[in-house]
């Protein structure tokens, strides 16, 4: 195989004569075409173009796709084309290329990024999702609604299938983040205390902070990541394989029939999760004071008894509630406004897990401020 | 029925998924530059064998040869360099949602090629007139329509101007003029580019008008009943099933 070339002729006045020796293939290196484009551009009174291929070896789409570019060069310039000289595959190649005119109005197609029109699209898309949140939470509640007097239409099988994924699947984890906090909060809380003989309030500490906020908070991190991943991903999946549309068309709500269960699991478990959480905290809390500390574990028990009420336990089990609630509408929404495509799905994942986490921020908040007012 | 000129021979192969047996004894061959069938009735196990001819799937026994070089007992890096000779056009589409038509012909071309990027593009943009999809560039596969996806999955296939071109289904879903430009289009590759395509259908239309060769698999013995040119078989074939297929349940 010798290498591509490519020489110019002039046989006759006003014909350009291109010669193509050698392997034209997508492999190999093929010469540049910029010097018969100039020579068509810049030549006067030049009126047919010509090939001469004779020593040309083999070829594929790297020789076709020169000559389509002369071609175009050429149709530009007013000078005609004879392509008697090219073998025939090349011929018929050349002539489906140019069968379909190609689509018009391929600018128009993406938008221009000019600086304001961006701000301001994202300004509209905005506020539409606002809306499209609004919207969707009082579809959800109007649905919520039904099922509560039994007119939705959803499989009781799923919802307990969703009750365990959400509930004692999500155990281990929970055990294990929970445990690490108590863990952490009690060393962080002793470093302090000690300075003043006060190791013993560390139960007080670890107990109040898991029972009231570190409990429903950790749990509803891991949920957010867990559960309201696999809600929008899950869901997000069935758009794109319009499995929604095919429940929208045979008359049962979407909402009614994925969203609505999945919600009512989530809120269903995220207080006994808290719940739980809570204890396996208050045991970590309990192993660093007990050996490290030389607090007894009767000890410590009574204290932390001393140190929370059951409003304390019940007001953060509420605050689960709530975070389980943002979490699966979260999810179900990224899930539900998912686009086509396979990258729409980890569009939808991420959104899904950073809204919940900001929202569970958001409320852990209010609702701290509120139980404050409230004196809880 | 062999080819004077075999390009694909299989010998004895069966496939199947886990313990379960699709298809067994199939011995046929596919010359070089044909156009050929794999036809039979839905759920015959045509998609499976196809899979196996191109590296999918390991058939259960038998041996699948390209250019007398057994596929399936090649070592890891042969079969990598084989496998760049296909180019398969998957039964819906398969193209790569996140990328733009031309980025999803251009992968294959910048990733075995090492050519830069415009001079790719160029590629892709002739690849994507040769089916029809001039200017379409900056088109994301969820912004056209179903058969502007087929074609634009097989200017993908077309890519790196593979020896052989397998074509899944490629015209179930369209309408009959697409469908018959569809079918001009391979011809008029075949043609020009001394291409082997082997097509996974039912369209009797395309089969009887542009396959030179085929074979016919059958869902209820598991093996071929048949093989040759398909408007051969229609008139010829002793087997009622392969002329029924052939002729629409007619005789």
């Amino acid at each position: 195989m010798s290498a591509a070339q490519l020489r110019l002729n002039h046989p006759e006045a006003g014909i350009l004569q291109i010669q193509m020796s050698g392997s034209w293939t997508l492999a190999s290196d093929l010469p540049s075409s910029n010097a018969v484009e100039q020579a068509v551009q810049g030549a006067q009174g030049l009126s047919r173009l010509c090939f001469e291929t004779g020593n040309l070896e083999n070829w594929d789409s790297g020789l076709v796709n020169v000559v389509y570019k002369l071609a175009r060069h050429a149709r530009h310039a007013d000078v005609a084309l004879d392509l008697s000289g090219l073998p025939k595959g090349v011929r018929d190649l050349l002539e489906l290329a140019e069968t379909v005119a190609p689509h018009q109005g391929s600018s128009e197609h993406h938008p221009d990024s000019a600086f304001f029109a961006e701000v301001g699209e994202e300004a509209v898309a905005f506020v539409r999702s606002v809306v499209d949140i609004l919207r969707f939470v009082g579809g959800v509640a109007v649905s919520m609604g039904r099922m509560l007097t039994g007119r939705a239409r959803y499989r009781a099988s799923d919802l307990f299938v969703i009750l365990q994924q959400v509930g004692a699947q999500a155990l281990p984890i929970v055990s294990l983040i929970s445990l690490l906090v108590g863990l952490i909060l009690a060393f962080v809380g002793a470093v302090q205390l000690e300075q003043f003989g006060g190791d013993i309030y560390i139960a007080n500490l670890v107990g109040l902070g898991m029972v009231r906020d570190m409990g429903a908070m950790m749990t509803g991190v891991i949920m957010a990541g867990r559960t309201g991943a696999a809600y929008a991903a899950e869901i997000g999946t069935m758009t794109v394989n319009e499995e929604v549309d095919a429940l929208r068309t045979m008359g049962i709500s979407p909402i009614d029939f994925l969203v609505v269960p999945r919600i009512l699991a989530l809120m269903l478990m995220m207080p006994l999760l808290t719940l739980y959480a809570d204890l396996m905290g208050i045991l970590g809390g309990a192993l660093v004071g007990t050996t490290l500390f030389d607090i007894g574990v009767y000890e410590y028990f009574r204290q932390t008894r001393s140190a929370i009420d059951l409003f304390d336990v019940f007001g953060g089990m509420f605050k689960g509630l709530i975070y389980g609630a943002i979490v699966a509408v979260s999810g179900c929404l990224r899930g539900m406004e998912c686009g086509r495509s396979s990258s729409a799905v980890g569009t939808a994942t991420t959104s899904a897990v950073v809204t919940g986490i900001v929202f569970i921020v958001v409320a852990c908040a209010v609702l701290t401020i509120v139980y404050n007012v409230l004196d809880i | 029925m062999t080819s004077a000129d075999p390009h694909i021979l299989f010998e004895d192969v069966s496939v199947g998924y886990g313990d379960r047996l699709v298809q067994r004894d199939l011995n046929f061959s596919i010359g070089r530059s044909e156009i050929f069938a794999i036809m039979g009735p839905s759920g015959c196990g045509k998609s499976t064998l196809m899979r196996g001819a191109i590296g999918l799937l390991k058939p259960f026994t038998g041996r699948i040869l390209y250019a007398e070089e057994s596929f399936w007992d090649a070592d890891r890096e042969r079969q990598q360099i084989l496998m760049r000779s296909f180019g398969v056009m998957y039964q819906n589409g398969a193209l790569w949602s996140s990328m733009s038509l031309a980025e999803n012909i251009m992968l294959p071309l910048t990733e075995f090629t090492g050519m830069p990027g415009d001079h790719a593009m160029e590629i892709a943009s002739l690849k994507l007139a040769l089916v029809g999809l001039g200017g379409f560039e900056d088109y994301y596969p969820s912004e056209i329509s179903g058969g502007m996806r087929k074609r634009a999955a097989i200017a993908r296939a077309m890519a790196l101007d593979p020896e052989t071109l397998f074509l899944d289904e490629p015209s179930a879903g369209l309408d009959p003029i697409s469908s018959r430009l569809l079918d001009e289009l391979v011809v008029s590759l075949r043609d020009s580019l001394g291409t082997t395509v082997v097509i996974v259908s039912h369209e009797l239309y395309s089969i009887l008008g542009i396959c030179d060769n085929s074979v016919f698999l059958d869902t209820e013995t598991s093996t071929m009943l048949a093989s040759g040119n398909p408007r051969l078989l229609r008139d010829e074939c002793e087997n009622r099933q392969v002329r029924q297929f052939l002729t629409r349940g007619g005789q």
